[in-house]
């Protein structure tokens, strides 16, 4: 506690709780029992300060002893009654009652019959601070059993002074009951947690509580820092105190920051100051500080919050600006309804379709409805699909200025919460007048598509039932044909079976097998012989060109050499070249390479060729020759003569069936009329091809061409 | 042409089921010296050759009940016939008859027409050959 810078009292250490102060305080205001003092100051001692032995002695009324009033720890023999005449100056404790200070007795100082024993002790004298400063105590404190004393030990000896004086100056009742109050106050003030402090109007300091005295009072001992921090402290005081008008009964309240001398921290206070009007001591100022540095922490960290709270708004606030910008912008109409299927965000498109002006017309309000009711139906399926988040479907909704359909396309999707709740359904509607129209185009096309592919089926189908008609049909004539040629060989063949018998029993009568002939039957027989074997010949021809034709000539590949195949020809035609008396030369080279192909066929179409040189040639000379042509890979066999010749005109036709020139049945072979035809088949057959040149007059030359190697097909 | 009495004659058996044509080469086989037994079908050909064991048999392919080939499948099948040279009588001058008769077993064959003294002359060869090789292989040679 300060009081005024006038005054030294004992500095006190917050050691000991305010509140076991305060209770000894208000315990010894409320006596008037010495004794009772006495020994409540002593138990406190015992308590909070640590002292187990002490005695407390007291002037008595007289004032001619120092009698001892209570004791802790003490002989109570050696106290009892124990007391010492104020004459005797030389007592050493009588002394102490005109120290201002505490004394300290040990060793040899400890008087021989002191209350306390041999243990060395303190002394304190026990006054008041109000009580005469020169004048001697009334009463003494001894303490044993401690080193040094406590500031605790000094401020409980204070209030026991305190208390003697009080009780010992009786005599003045208000002299009494304004200590008593002084002390309660000095106390009450002291044990409020907040800095109190009373000024003037000045703010220059006359009381202030110990709370105060830190912000406000450095020791002399105090840090640099601290003794800055507490004139400071003063400053700011004096600054807030002199801002504001004071009014006596009006308390003001302001904010004032201070600086916590020990800590350097910001301290922030509330200062309510009341203005006390005294008519001896004029204006003075009654300021209470109440600390609400937490509180402005708080406070400002809100409105820190505060201002985010705000910026976030905005941001958001923005957000949604540019949110419902692009929604706006999107052609197709977005709706958002809440869980229970109400409308509660569509973007422009949509507004076109599911609201109306003020004063729209009856049947545009109409349509609206309609379409919000159809929008509805379609919401609450989805509501009822359960866990489904997508939902697709189709509603026919109207254009609710037009009228006209408008078959759209919904996707609505469900937003949930953190919780997996319904929050939002989000549904955008996508316009299918244009692909409904597309699609029924494409049906058209399609529709149109298939008519002409249908037409083109059945055109195509009559074509088909044609070809396969003439397919039947060509299958019918070459089945025709085939018979006719399997008919005609068989009938050759069947003719040949009364030929032979005709030809036989002719040549066993010319032979004489059944008796001897005449001239004249021989001449006649002769002449069926020769006509038999001409119809023979036809047959035989006639076979061979309907067995080609047929397809039953097969072929028989072999291979052979050529000189040898001439020579056999040579030698069968020897008869008839002998009596030909022409000049028949064969000039085939040895080398000629060996032939891969039918051998009796080609000696057919070389013995047909050669007895037809013979035949049209009546003077001069026959040839046959041949020659190999190796980059061709072929035979080249020419038989030239140098007989009647054919006309140009001619020269085809010779190969065709039937055809003889010369129709003269004079000579011995005749022939059929058939024997190129047959050639020319057989020369197909081999892969080969016969040519023929000639001259009228001039002879002509039949040359066949064959491939060294007959390929079979 | 070598004539022959009948007692001494060699005997053909001629089958052809056609009269004319079998009557014909019989008269002059035996004008030409052989003895001649006819049969007009393949299983009138089998019993008389197995029963006469001729020397030769002129066989006509195209036969009633059984044809020509499969006859003389079987007689060259028989030890008892299978030395009888058998001469083809073949109205079909191809290539795939001879190859045909051959395969079944004929010795030789001749194409019809034929004149009879034609077939005379082939009747004489085959005997001929066949006399040369009667102790050797069974197979008679071929032309």
């Amino acid at each position: 506690m300060l009081v005024a810078s006038r005054m030294t009292p004992p500095r006190l250490t917050p050691r000991v709780s305010s509140d076991a102060k305060l209770a000894l305080v208000e315990f010894v205001l409320g006596s008037l029992d010495i004794e009772a003092s006495a020994d409540q100051a002593l138990d406190w001692l015992a308590t909070y300060a640590g002292v187990r032995q002490a005695l407390c002695m007291a002037v008595d009324a007289s004032g001619r002893h120092l009698l001892s009033v209570g004791e802790r720890g003490v002989e109570l023999a050696a106290s009892w009654g124990f007391s010492i005449e104020l004459a005797d100056q030389d007592q050493p404790l009588v002394r102490m009652l005109n120290s201002r200070v505490p004394g300290h007795f040990s060793g040899g100082a400890v008087p021989a019959w002191s209350p306390l024993g041999p243990s060395p002790f303190h002394v304190i004298p026990l006054r008041a601070p109000q009580s005469d400063m020169h004048g001697p105590a009334d009463g003494l404190l001894l303490v044993a059993g401690v080193a040094r004393l406590s500031a605790d030990v000094l401020w409980a000896a204070d209030v026991l002074g305190r208390q003697l004086f009080r009780l010992r100056s009786r005599h003045s009742l208000s002299e009494t009951r304004f200590g008593r109050e002084r002390v309660l106050l000095y106390s009450i003030i002291n044990a409020v947690s907040d800095p109190i402090l009373l000024t003037d109007i000045e703010g220059k300091l006359i009381i202030a509580n110990s709370r105060a005295e830190k912000l406000f009072y450095s020791p002399d001992d105090a840090s640099e820092g601290r003794r800055q921090a507490v004139s400071f402290n003063n400053m700011l005081f004096s600054a807030a105190l002199s801002s504001g008008a004071m009014e006596p009964d009006e308390p003001a309240r302001r904010e004032l920051l201070l600086v916590d001398p020990i800590e350097g921290s910001d301290l922030l206070f509330e200062h309510i100051s009341s203005a006390v009007r005294d008519l001896r001591e004029g204006t003075s100022v009654v300021s209470i500080l109440r600390n609400v540095t937490d509180l402005g922490r708080a406070t400002a960290e809100f409105e820190d919050s505060q201002r985010r709270l705000r910026v976030v708004e905005t941001e958001v606030r923005e957000e949604r600006h540019r949110l419902e910008l692009i929604i706006d912008s999107v052609a197709d109409p977005i709706l958002v309804t809440d869980p229970n299927g109400d409308i509660v965000l569509m973007n422009a498109p949509s507004e076109k379709i599911f609201a109306f002006h003020w004063g729209a017309a009856d049947q545009v309000q109409r349509r609206v409805r309609a379409n919000g009711a159809h929008f509805t139906s379609f919401i609450s399926n989805l509501l009822f699909s359960g866990a489904q988040e997508r939902w697709l479907g189709e509603i026919n909704l109207t254009n609710p200025e037009t009228g006209a359909p408008l078959p759209v396309e919904a996707v609505a999707g469900k937003i949930l919460s953190e919780k997996g709740e319904l929050t939002w359904v989000v549904t955008i509607l996508h316009d299918r007048t244009e692909a409904m129209e597309k699609g029924r185009l494409y049906e058209e096309l399609k529709h149109a598509s298939e008519e002409l592919e249908m037409k083109i089926h059945a055109a195509t189908a009559d074509i088909a039932q044609q070809n396969e008609l003439l397919r039947r049909q060509a299958l019918e004539l070459e089945q025709a044909s085939t018979l006719k040629s399997q008919f005609l060989a068989n009938m050759s063949h069947e003719f040949r079976t009364p030929l032979n018998a005709i030809l036989g029993y002719t040549h066993m009568l010319l032979q004489g097998v059944q008796g001897g002939i005449r001239p004249e039957q021989r001449t006649s027989l002769t002449r069926v012989d020769s006509n038999a074997r001409h119809l023979l010949a036809l047959i035989n021809d006639i076979l061979d060109i309907t067995r080609i034709e047929a397809g039953r000539m097969p072929l028989h590949v072999t291979t052979f050499r050529l000189p040898d195949l001439v020579r056999e020809v040579m030698s069968e035609l020897e008869a008839i070249i002998s009596r030909s008396k022409l000049q028949v030369v064969s000039d085939i080279s040895p080398r000629t390479p060996l032939i891969s192909s039918d051998r009796q066929k080609l000696k057919q179409i070389v013995l047909n060729l050669l007895s037809n040189a013979l035949k049209f040639t009546p003077s001069g000379w026959v040839r046959i020759t041949a020659r190999h042509d190796a980059p061709s890979k072929t035979v080249v066999i020419t038989v030239a003569d140098t007989g009647v010749g054919i006309a140009p005109g001619d020269q085809e036709k010779v190969f065709e069936d039937f055809r003889q020139l010369d129709t003269s049945t004079t000579r011995p072979f005749s022939g059929t009329g058939l024997g190129l035809a047959i050639c020319r088949r057989l020369a197909g057959m081999l892969g080969g091809r016969i040519s023929l040149r000639s001259t009228v007059g001039d002879g002509s030359q039949f040359t066949l061409t064959l491939p060294l190697r007959l390929r079979r097909k | 042409m070598t004539m022959t009495t009948k007692k001494d004659g060699q005997l053909v058996l001629v089958v052809e089921d056609y009269r004319d044509a079998r009557e014909m080469y019989a008269e002059y086989l035996r004008f030409s010296g052989f003895r001649v037994e006819e049969a007009s079908n393949g299983v009138e050909a089998l019993e008389k050759a197995s029963e006469l064991l001729p020397d030769i048999i002129l066989m006509d392919l195209a036969l009633p009940r059984m044809d020509g080939w499969e006859a003389t499948r079987r007689l060259k099948q028989d030890k008892r016939t299978r030395r009888i040279p058998i001469v083809a009588l073949t109205g079909h001058a191809l290539a795939g008859h001879a190859e045909g008769a051959r395969q079944a077993g004929c010795d030789s064959f001749v194409t019809k027409p034929c004149l009879p003294d034609a077939l005379v002359a082939e009747v004489r060869r085959m005997l001929e050959s066949s006399k040369g090789v009667k102790r050797g292989s069974s197979k008679a040679s071929r032309t």
